[in-house]
Protein backbone atom coordinates (compact mmCIF):
# COMPACT_ATOMS: atom_id res chain seq x y z
CA UNK A 1 0.00 0.00 0.00
CA UNK A 2 2.45 2.16 1.06
CA UNK A 3 4.70 1.34 -2.08
CA UNK A 4 1.49 2.37 -4.45
CA UNK A 5 0.53 5.49 -2.51
CA UNK A 6 5.14 6.41 -3.04
CA UNK A 7 4.53 5.88 -6.93
CA UNK A 8 2.41 8.22 -7.07
CA UNK A 9 3.73 10.82 -5.40
CA UNK A 10 6.97 10.07 -6.73
CA UNK A 11 5.54 10.77 -10.05
CA UNK A 12 3.38 13.95 -9.39
CA UNK A 13 6.72 15.25 -7.84
CA UNK A 14 8.70 14.66 -10.72
CA UNK A 15 6.19 16.01 -13.18
CA UNK A 16 5.71 19.20 -11.07
CA UNK A 17 9.60 19.43 -10.35
CA UNK A 18 10.60 19.21 -14.16
CA UNK A 19 7.78 22.13 -14.30
CA UNK A 20 9.81 23.92 -11.78
CA UNK A 21 13.26 23.59 -13.48
CA UNK A 22 11.66 24.58 -16.58
CA UNK A 23 11.41 28.63 -15.22
CA UNK A 24 15.25 28.10 -14.15
CA UNK A 25 16.97 25.69 -16.24
CA UNK A 26 20.40 26.74 -14.65
CA UNK A 27 22.20 25.31 -11.48
CA UNK A 28 24.51 26.56 -9.59
CA UNK A 29 27.04 25.95 -6.74
CA UNK A 30 27.04 28.35 -3.36
CA UNK A 31 24.86 30.35 -1.75
CA UNK A 32 23.40 32.83 -4.59
CA UNK A 33 23.02 32.37 -8.30
CA UNK A 34 21.09 34.35 -10.97
CA UNK A 35 21.38 35.14 -14.60
CA UNK A 36 24.06 37.72 -14.07
CA UNK A 37 26.18 35.00 -12.35
CA UNK A 38 28.04 31.95 -14.10
CA UNK A 39 26.08 28.60 -13.53
CA UNK A 40 27.44 25.30 -12.61
CA UNK A 41 25.54 23.65 -15.85
CA UNK A 42 23.02 24.69 -17.87
CA UNK A 43 20.14 21.84 -19.28
CA UNK A 44 19.26 23.42 -22.97
CA UNK A 45 16.35 23.26 -22.71
CA UNK A 46 13.53 26.01 -23.49
CA UNK A 47 12.38 28.52 -20.13
CA UNK A 48 9.35 29.73 -18.71
CA UNK A 49 10.69 32.98 -18.10
CA UNK A 50 11.20 35.80 -20.65
CA UNK A 51 14.53 36.94 -18.87
CA UNK A 52 16.46 33.41 -18.87
CA UNK A 53 19.05 33.32 -21.96
CA UNK A 54 18.24 29.59 -23.29
CA UNK A 55 19.18 30.53 -27.07
CA UNK A 56 15.41 29.59 -27.93
CA UNK A 57 13.59 31.97 -29.28
CA UNK A 58 10.33 31.52 -27.61
CA UNK A 59 9.04 31.24 -23.78
CA UNK A 60 7.08 28.37 -22.31
CA UNK A 61 3.79 28.88 -20.74
CA UNK A 62 4.47 29.59 -16.70
CA UNK A 63 3.14 26.11 -15.15
CA UNK A 64 4.86 27.20 -11.64
CA UNK A 65 1.98 28.06 -9.72
CA UNK A 66 -0.15 24.60 -9.51
CA UNK A 67 3.52 22.70 -9.84
CA UNK A 68 4.21 24.05 -6.82
CA UNK A 69 1.39 23.58 -4.74
CA UNK A 70 1.01 20.03 -5.84
CA UNK A 71 4.76 19.36 -5.50
CA UNK A 72 4.71 20.61 -1.84
CA UNK A 73 1.44 18.38 -1.23
CA UNK A 74 2.87 15.43 -2.61
CA UNK A 75 5.56 15.81 -0.74
CA UNK A 76 3.69 16.09 2.23
CA UNK A 77 1.86 12.64 1.49
CA UNK A 78 5.43 11.35 0.45
CA UNK A 79 6.96 12.32 3.83
CA UNK A 80 3.80 10.80 5.80
CA UNK A 81 3.44 7.65 4.09
CA UNK A 82 7.20 7.37 4.82
CA UNK A 83 6.66 7.82 8.13
CA UNK A 84 4.16 4.75 8.44
CA UNK A 85 6.53 2.89 5.99
CA UNK A 86 9.80 3.20 8.34
CA UNK A 87 7.74 2.49 11.69
CA UNK A 88 5.91 -0.18 10.28
CA UNK A 89 9.37 -1.53 9.08
CA UNK A 90 10.93 -1.20 12.61
CA UNK A 91 7.78 -2.65 13.97
CA UNK A 92 8.01 -5.73 12.00
CA UNK A 93 11.26 -6.29 11.75
CA UNK A 94 11.28 -6.10 7.49
CA UNK A 95 14.35 -4.26 7.34
CA UNK A 96 16.16 -6.39 9.04
CA UNK A 97 14.91 -9.72 8.04
CA UNK A 98 14.19 -8.78 4.29
CA UNK A 99 16.58 -5.64 3.74
CA UNK A 100 19.83 -5.94 5.55
CA UNK A 101 22.30 -8.05 3.68
CA UNK A 102 22.57 -11.78 4.81
CA UNK A 103 25.63 -12.12 7.31
CA UNK A 104 27.32 -14.45 4.72
CA UNK A 105 26.75 -11.30 1.95
CA UNK A 106 28.78 -8.51 3.94
CA UNK A 107 31.41 -8.83 1.62
CA UNK A 108 32.79 -7.46 -1.71
CA UNK A 109 32.90 -11.06 -3.06
CA UNK A 110 29.20 -11.62 -2.57
CA UNK A 111 28.54 -8.15 -4.66
CA UNK A 112 30.70 -8.97 -7.25
CA UNK A 113 29.55 -12.52 -7.45
CA UNK A 114 26.12 -11.08 -8.16
CA UNK A 115 26.76 -8.57 -10.30
CA UNK A 116 28.27 -11.52 -12.36
CA UNK A 117 25.04 -13.39 -11.82
CA UNK A 118 23.45 -10.44 -13.48
CA UNK A 119 25.56 -9.49 -16.19
CA UNK A 120 25.67 -13.95 -17.89
CA UNK A 121 21.72 -13.21 -16.79
CA UNK A 122 22.27 -16.71 -14.57
CA UNK A 123 18.40 -17.34 -13.96
CA UNK A 124 17.75 -16.90 -9.98
CA UNK A 125 17.61 -19.87 -7.72
CA UNK A 126 14.43 -20.79 -6.33
CA UNK A 127 15.11 -19.67 -2.93
CA UNK A 128 15.68 -15.95 -4.87
CA UNK A 129 12.04 -16.06 -6.15
CA UNK A 130 10.70 -15.13 -2.50
CA UNK A 131 13.72 -13.19 -1.38
CA UNK A 132 16.26 -10.31 -1.99
CA UNK A 133 19.57 -10.92 -3.28
CA UNK A 134 22.60 -8.71 -1.92
CA UNK A 135 22.43 -5.84 -4.68
CA UNK A 136 18.32 -5.46 -4.30
CA UNK A 137 18.97 -5.20 -0.60
CA UNK A 138 21.52 -2.58 -0.62
CA UNK A 139 19.77 -0.44 -3.38
CA UNK A 140 16.57 -0.66 -1.07
CA UNK A 141 18.27 0.53 1.54
CA UNK A 142 20.20 3.07 -0.20
CA UNK A 143 16.96 4.81 -2.01
CA UNK A 144 15.31 4.00 1.72
CA UNK A 145 17.77 5.59 3.79
CA UNK A 146 20.45 7.84 1.89
CA UNK A 147 18.13 8.80 -0.97
CA UNK A 148 14.61 9.82 0.12
CA UNK A 149 16.32 11.83 3.54
CA UNK A 150 18.62 13.77 1.27
CA UNK A 151 15.81 14.47 -1.07
CA UNK A 152 13.36 15.96 1.96
CA UNK A 153 16.69 17.73 3.14
CA UNK A 154 17.62 19.68 0.68
CA UNK A 155 14.02 20.51 -0.37
CA UNK A 156 13.73 21.60 3.32
CA UNK A 157 16.92 24.20 2.78
CA UNK A 158 15.53 25.73 -0.26
CA UNK A 159 12.50 26.83 1.76
CA UNK A 160 13.68 30.49 3.38
CA UNK A 161 10.93 30.44 6.47
CA UNK A 162 12.91 26.55 7.45
CA UNK A 163 15.89 27.66 7.05
CA UNK A 164 15.58 31.03 9.44
CA UNK A 165 13.89 28.32 12.28
CA UNK A 166 17.23 25.71 11.17
CA UNK A 167 19.82 27.87 10.00
CA UNK A 168 22.52 24.64 9.71
CA UNK A 169 19.96 22.83 7.46
CA UNK A 170 21.05 24.76 4.25
CA UNK A 171 24.55 26.34 5.55
CA UNK A 172 25.89 22.45 6.30
CA UNK A 173 25.14 21.98 2.43
CA UNK A 174 27.15 25.09 1.23
CA UNK A 175 24.31 27.39 0.90
CA UNK A 176 20.60 27.94 -1.07
CA UNK A 177 21.95 27.04 -4.57
CA UNK A 178 23.95 24.33 -3.28
CA UNK A 179 20.87 22.65 -1.70
CA UNK A 180 18.99 23.50 -5.21
CA UNK A 181 21.63 21.89 -7.19
CA UNK A 182 22.03 18.40 -4.65
CA UNK A 183 18.40 18.46 -5.03
CA UNK A 184 18.62 18.01 -8.77
CA UNK A 185 21.01 15.20 -8.52
CA UNK A 186 19.34 13.26 -5.48
CA UNK A 187 15.93 13.69 -7.35
CA UNK A 188 17.62 12.42 -10.41
CA UNK A 189 19.58 9.21 -8.76
CA UNK A 190 15.59 8.33 -7.33
CA UNK A 191 14.86 8.66 -11.15
CA UNK A 192 17.61 6.04 -12.05
CA UNK A 193 17.08 3.90 -9.62
CA UNK A 194 12.95 4.02 -10.32
CA UNK A 195 14.25 3.19 -14.33
CA UNK A 196 16.18 0.40 -13.02
CA UNK A 197 13.73 -1.50 -10.83
CA UNK A 198 11.10 -1.18 -13.76
CA UNK A 199 13.22 -2.65 -15.92
CA UNK A 200 14.06 -5.35 -13.80
CA UNK A 201 9.98 -6.23 -12.62
CA UNK A 202 9.56 -6.31 -16.20
CA UNK A 203 12.20 -8.45 -17.18
CA UNK A 204 11.49 -11.07 -14.55
CA UNK A 205 7.64 -11.54 -15.88
CA UNK A 206 6.09 -8.08 -15.19
CA UNK A 207 2.64 -9.76 -14.93
CA UNK A 208 3.48 -12.39 -12.67
CA UNK A 209 5.57 -9.40 -10.57
CA UNK A 210 2.81 -7.16 -10.45
CA UNK A 211 0.21 -9.53 -9.06
CA UNK A 212 2.65 -10.91 -6.37
CA UNK A 213 3.09 -7.03 -5.61
CA UNK A 214 -0.38 -6.46 -5.46
CA UNK A 215 -1.85 -9.70 -3.92
CA UNK A 216 1.22 -11.45 -2.53
CA UNK A 217 0.58 -14.49 -4.38
CA UNK A 218 3.70 -15.39 -6.47
CA UNK A 219 4.01 -17.90 -8.99
CA UNK A 220 7.55 -19.81 -9.00
CA UNK A 221 8.01 -21.19 -12.02
CA UNK A 222 8.28 -24.92 -11.76
CA UNK A 223 11.88 -25.23 -13.59
CA UNK A 224 12.96 -23.35 -10.83
CA UNK A 225 11.96 -25.34 -7.97
CA UNK A 226 14.82 -28.53 -6.80
CA UNK A 227 13.22 -31.74 -7.70
CA UNK A 228 12.46 -32.87 -3.80
CA UNK A 229 10.62 -30.29 -3.46
CA UNK A 230 7.51 -30.70 -6.21
CA UNK A 231 4.82 -33.70 -5.11
CA UNK B 1 -27.34 -14.11 3.65
CA UNK B 2 -26.53 -10.88 5.18
CA UNK B 3 -25.02 -9.91 7.82
CA UNK B 4 -27.28 -8.03 10.11
CA UNK B 5 -25.27 -5.26 12.36
CA UNK B 6 -26.05 -5.36 15.51
CA UNK B 7 -27.32 -2.62 17.70
CA UNK B 8 -24.08 -2.72 19.82
CA UNK B 9 -21.84 -2.33 16.70
CA UNK B 10 -24.29 0.47 15.18
CA UNK B 11 -23.66 2.30 18.29
CA UNK B 12 -19.62 1.59 18.77
CA UNK B 13 -19.27 2.83 14.63
CA UNK B 14 -21.59 5.59 15.10
CA UNK B 15 -19.79 7.14 18.40
CA UNK B 16 -16.82 6.19 16.74
CA UNK B 17 -17.68 8.37 13.24
CA UNK B 18 -18.82 11.21 15.77
CA UNK B 19 -15.58 11.44 17.85
CA UNK B 20 -13.48 11.91 14.59
CA UNK B 21 -15.56 14.30 12.80
CA UNK B 22 -15.56 16.43 15.68
CA UNK B 23 -12.44 16.09 16.27
CA UNK B 24 -11.44 17.12 13.10
CA UNK B 25 -13.73 20.11 13.48
CA UNK B 26 -12.03 20.90 17.04
CA UNK B 27 -8.76 21.04 15.39
CA UNK B 28 -9.89 23.09 12.41
CA UNK B 29 -11.23 25.63 15.35
CA UNK B 30 -7.90 25.40 17.30
CA UNK B 31 -6.00 25.75 14.25
CA UNK B 32 -8.10 29.13 13.18
CA UNK B 33 -8.16 30.24 16.89
CA UNK B 34 -4.48 30.12 16.13
CA UNK B 35 -4.08 31.54 13.15
CA UNK B 36 -3.07 28.28 11.18
CA UNK B 37 -5.07 28.37 8.14
CA UNK B 38 -3.67 30.29 5.49
CA UNK B 39 -6.72 32.22 3.10
CA UNK B 40 -6.02 29.75 0.08
CA UNK B 41 -6.93 26.14 2.67
CA UNK B 42 -9.78 25.66 -0.15
CA UNK B 43 -9.51 23.55 -3.28
CA UNK B 44 -7.30 20.11 -3.85
CA UNK B 45 -4.03 21.80 -3.06
CA UNK B 46 -5.62 23.11 0.34
CA UNK B 47 -4.46 19.85 2.65
CA UNK B 48 -0.79 20.66 1.64
CA UNK B 49 -0.73 24.64 2.04
CA UNK B 50 -2.90 24.25 5.39
CA UNK B 51 0.13 21.56 6.67
CA UNK B 52 2.76 23.62 4.81
CA UNK B 53 1.91 27.17 6.58
CA UNK B 54 1.01 25.51 9.80
CA UNK B 55 4.28 23.48 10.88
CA UNK B 56 5.44 26.94 9.29
CA UNK B 57 4.39 28.82 11.90
CA UNK B 58 4.59 26.85 14.73
CA UNK B 59 8.47 26.07 13.89
CA UNK B 60 9.21 30.07 12.76
CA UNK B 61 7.30 32.56 14.56
CA UNK B 62 10.00 34.27 15.78
CA UNK B 63 12.88 32.95 13.97
CA UNK B 64 15.30 35.47 12.47
CA UNK B 65 16.18 35.28 8.51
CA UNK B 66 19.39 34.15 7.68
CA UNK B 67 22.14 37.75 7.96
CA UNK B 68 25.25 37.41 5.81
CA UNK B 69 28.38 39.23 5.64
CA UNK B 70 29.41 42.34 3.84
CA UNK B 71 31.73 40.08 1.81
CA UNK B 72 28.76 38.20 0.37
CA UNK B 73 26.78 41.07 -1.06
CA UNK B 74 26.01 40.11 -4.89
CA UNK B 75 28.23 42.08 -6.87
CA UNK B 76 25.26 41.75 -10.04
CA UNK B 77 22.12 41.49 -8.31
CA UNK B 78 19.65 40.37 -10.23
CA UNK B 79 16.27 42.75 -10.86
CA UNK B 80 13.18 40.88 -12.15
CA UNK B 81 11.00 42.16 -14.82
CA UNK B 82 8.42 44.36 -14.37
CA UNK B 83 5.36 46.20 -16.60
CA UNK B 84 6.09 49.20 -17.64
CA UNK B 85 5.43 51.80 -15.33
CA UNK B 86 1.82 53.56 -15.03
CA UNK B 87 1.41 57.35 -15.45
CA UNK B 88 1.06 57.57 -12.16
CA UNK B 89 4.21 56.18 -11.21
CA UNK B 90 6.18 58.14 -13.91
CA UNK B 91 4.43 61.53 -12.93
CA UNK B 92 5.56 60.88 -8.99
CA UNK B 93 9.33 59.96 -10.45
CA UNK B 94 9.78 63.44 -12.01
CA UNK B 95 9.59 64.91 -8.70
CA UNK B 96 12.08 62.00 -7.25
CA UNK B 97 9.41 60.51 -5.51
CA UNK B 98 9.17 63.97 -3.22
CA UNK B 99 5.39 64.02 -3.56
CA UNK B 100 5.08 59.93 -2.77
CA UNK B 101 2.71 58.64 0.34
CA UNK B 102 2.29 56.01 2.03
CA UNK B 103 -0.96 55.51 3.39
CA UNK B 104 -1.90 53.19 6.28
CA UNK B 105 -5.60 52.34 7.37
CA UNK B 106 -7.63 49.97 8.40
CA UNK B 107 -8.07 48.28 11.78
CA UNK B 108 -5.45 50.86 12.94
CA UNK B 109 -6.05 53.89 15.69
CA UNK B 110 -4.74 56.79 13.98
CA UNK B 111 -4.78 56.41 10.00
CA UNK B 112 -1.84 57.98 8.77
CA UNK B 113 -0.40 59.29 5.54
CA UNK B 114 3.40 59.64 5.03
CA UNK B 115 6.44 60.44 3.06
CA UNK B 116 9.58 59.16 2.66
CA UNK B 117 11.23 62.17 4.18
CA UNK B 118 8.52 60.87 7.29
CA UNK B 119 9.34 57.26 7.37
CA UNK B 120 13.32 58.51 7.20
CA UNK B 121 12.96 59.83 10.39
CA UNK B 122 11.46 56.92 12.02
CA UNK B 123 13.99 54.72 13.63
CA UNK B 124 15.52 52.21 10.83
CA UNK B 125 17.39 49.08 10.20
CA UNK B 126 19.75 47.58 7.82
CA UNK B 127 19.84 43.79 7.07
CA UNK B 128 21.93 41.91 4.59
CA UNK B 129 19.74 39.52 3.45
CA UNK B 130 18.56 37.11 0.41
CA UNK B 131 16.35 37.47 -2.37
CA UNK B 132 15.00 34.16 -3.29
CA UNK B 133 12.69 33.48 -5.87
CA UNK B 134 9.84 30.94 -6.38
CA UNK B 135 11.84 30.08 -9.93
CA UNK B 136 15.26 28.90 -8.25
CA UNK B 137 17.49 31.81 -8.29
CA UNK B 138 18.65 34.35 -5.83
CA UNK B 139 21.04 37.16 -4.66
CA UNK B 140 22.04 38.75 -2.08
CA UNK B 141 21.97 42.76 -1.15
CA UNK B 142 22.09 45.13 2.07
CA UNK B 143 18.77 46.93 2.32
CA UNK B 144 17.48 49.38 4.56
CA UNK B 145 14.52 50.40 6.01
CA UNK B 146 11.86 51.09 8.21
CA UNK B 147 11.13 48.73 10.24
CA UNK B 148 6.91 47.70 9.69
CA UNK B 149 6.54 47.28 12.99
CA UNK B 150 7.31 51.34 13.58
CA UNK B 151 4.89 52.16 11.74
CA UNK B 152 2.22 50.13 12.62
CA UNK B 153 2.87 51.25 16.31
CA UNK B 154 2.87 54.95 14.93
CA UNK B 155 -0.54 54.49 13.63
CA UNK B 156 -1.73 52.12 16.74
CA UNK B 157 -2.10 48.48 15.47
CA UNK B 158 -6.19 47.17 16.85
CA UNK B 159 -6.18 44.24 18.93
CA UNK B 160 -8.31 42.18 16.51
CA UNK B 161 -6.30 43.28 13.39
CA UNK B 162 -4.26 40.00 12.39
CA UNK B 163 -3.32 40.44 9.20
CA UNK B 164 -1.74 43.25 6.65
CA UNK B 165 -2.30 43.84 3.11
CA UNK B 166 -0.16 46.08 0.79
CA UNK B 167 -0.54 47.32 -2.41
CA UNK B 168 1.75 49.20 -4.94
CA UNK B 169 0.94 51.65 -6.75
CA UNK B 170 0.40 49.48 -10.12
CA UNK B 171 -2.82 47.76 -10.39
CA UNK B 172 -3.40 44.60 -9.18
CA UNK B 173 -0.64 43.96 -7.40
CA UNK B 174 -1.13 43.57 -3.91
CA UNK B 175 -0.44 41.01 -0.88
CA UNK B 176 -0.94 40.36 2.84
CA UNK B 177 0.76 38.96 5.54
CA UNK B 178 0.03 37.38 9.18
CA UNK B 179 1.01 39.26 12.27
CA UNK B 180 3.83 37.22 12.74
CA UNK B 181 5.78 38.53 9.84
CA UNK B 182 4.35 42.01 9.98
CA UNK B 183 5.30 42.68 13.66
CA UNK B 184 8.69 40.35 12.48
CA UNK B 185 11.85 43.01 13.46
CA UNK B 186 12.94 41.90 10.07
CA UNK B 187 10.46 43.12 7.92
CA UNK B 188 11.28 46.31 6.58
CA UNK B 189 9.89 49.11 4.67
CA UNK B 190 12.95 49.70 2.44
CA UNK B 191 14.29 52.73 0.77
CA UNK B 192 17.81 52.02 0.66
CA UNK B 193 19.84 48.79 -0.89
CA UNK B 194 24.01 48.85 -0.85
CA UNK B 195 24.37 52.12 0.79
CA UNK B 196 22.17 54.47 -1.55
CA UNK B 197 18.63 55.15 -2.65
CA UNK B 198 16.52 51.65 -3.56
CA UNK B 199 16.57 51.87 -7.13
CA UNK B 200 13.51 51.78 -9.29
CA UNK B 201 13.96 48.47 -10.86
CA UNK B 202 14.56 46.99 -7.33
CA UNK B 203 11.50 48.33 -5.94
CA UNK B 204 12.07 51.94 -5.37
CA UNK B 205 11.14 54.49 -3.78
CA UNK B 206 9.45 51.53 -1.09
CA UNK B 207 9.37 48.07 -1.13
CA UNK B 208 8.12 45.79 1.35
CA UNK B 209 10.71 43.44 1.93
CA UNK B 210 9.46 39.98 4.02
CA UNK B 211 13.27 38.03 3.74
CA UNK B 212 11.61 35.40 5.66
CA UNK B 213 9.12 34.84 2.90
CA UNK B 214 10.27 33.76 -1.39
CA UNK B 215 10.37 37.19 -3.51
CA UNK B 216 6.85 37.46 -4.85
CA UNK B 217 5.72 38.71 -1.54
CA UNK B 218 8.48 41.02 -1.00
CA UNK B 219 5.71 43.63 -3.32
CA UNK B 220 7.58 47.07 -4.87
CA UNK B 221 6.41 50.55 -5.51
CA UNK B 222 4.40 50.68 -2.08
CA UNK B 223 1.31 53.22 -1.41
CA UNK B 224 -1.15 51.60 1.19
CA UNK B 225 -1.10 49.57 3.71
CA UNK B 226 -4.02 48.36 5.61
CA UNK B 227 -4.76 46.04 8.67
CA UNK B 228 -7.39 44.03 8.67
CA UNK B 229 -9.14 40.91 10.78
CA UNK B 230 -9.84 38.52 8.17
CA UNK B 231 -9.03 38.62 4.08
CA UNK B 232 -12.46 37.51 2.84
CA UNK B 233 -13.02 41.51 1.97
CA UNK B 234 -10.06 41.91 -0.02
CA UNK B 235 -10.17 40.79 -4.17
CA UNK B 236 -11.38 36.97 -4.28
CA UNK B 237 -10.84 36.81 -0.85
CA UNK B 238 -7.89 34.18 -1.25
CA UNK B 239 -5.50 36.98 0.83
CA UNK B 240 -3.63 38.34 -2.26
CA UNK B 241 -3.18 38.69 -5.96
CA UNK B 242 -1.01 35.28 -5.79
CA UNK B 243 -3.68 32.95 -5.20
CA UNK B 244 -5.71 34.44 -8.18
CA UNK B 245 -3.29 33.52 -10.38
CA UNK B 246 -2.33 30.31 -8.68
CA UNK B 247 0.35 30.80 -6.76
CA UNK B 248 0.78 29.93 -2.84
CA UNK B 249 -0.71 33.11 -0.71
CA UNK B 250 2.14 31.58 2.20
CA UNK B 251 5.50 31.57 0.27
CA UNK B 252 7.78 30.88 3.66
CA UNK B 253 8.99 27.44 0.94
Amino acid sequence: MTHWITVFCFCALLISGIEIVISHPRFYWGEVGNVGTSPLFTIPIPSSRGTVPTGYGFVMPDQNGWSRYLHFQTAWALVLTGLVYGLAGLWTGHFWKDLVPERGDRKWRAYWGRTAQYLRRTPPEAREANSYNVLQRTAYLGVIFVLFPLVIWTGLASSPAFDSAVPAAVNLLGGRQSARTLHFFVSGALVLFLLVHVAMVALSGFRNRMRGMISGRLVVPEAAVPEEERS
Amino acid sequence: MTKAISRRKLITKGLAAAAGVSGLAATGLAMRRHGLIPPDHCGVYGPGETLTYAAQRLLTRHSLAREFPRSMISKRPFANEVAPPSDAFKRLQVNRFADWRLAVDGMVARPLSVSLSDLRALPFRSQITEVACEEGWSYIAEWIGTPLVEVLNEAGLLPQARYLVYFSIESNWWESIDLADALHPQTLLTWGMNDGDLPVPFGGPLRLRVPRQLGYKSVKYIVRLTAADSLKGFGKGLGSASPEAGYAWYAGI
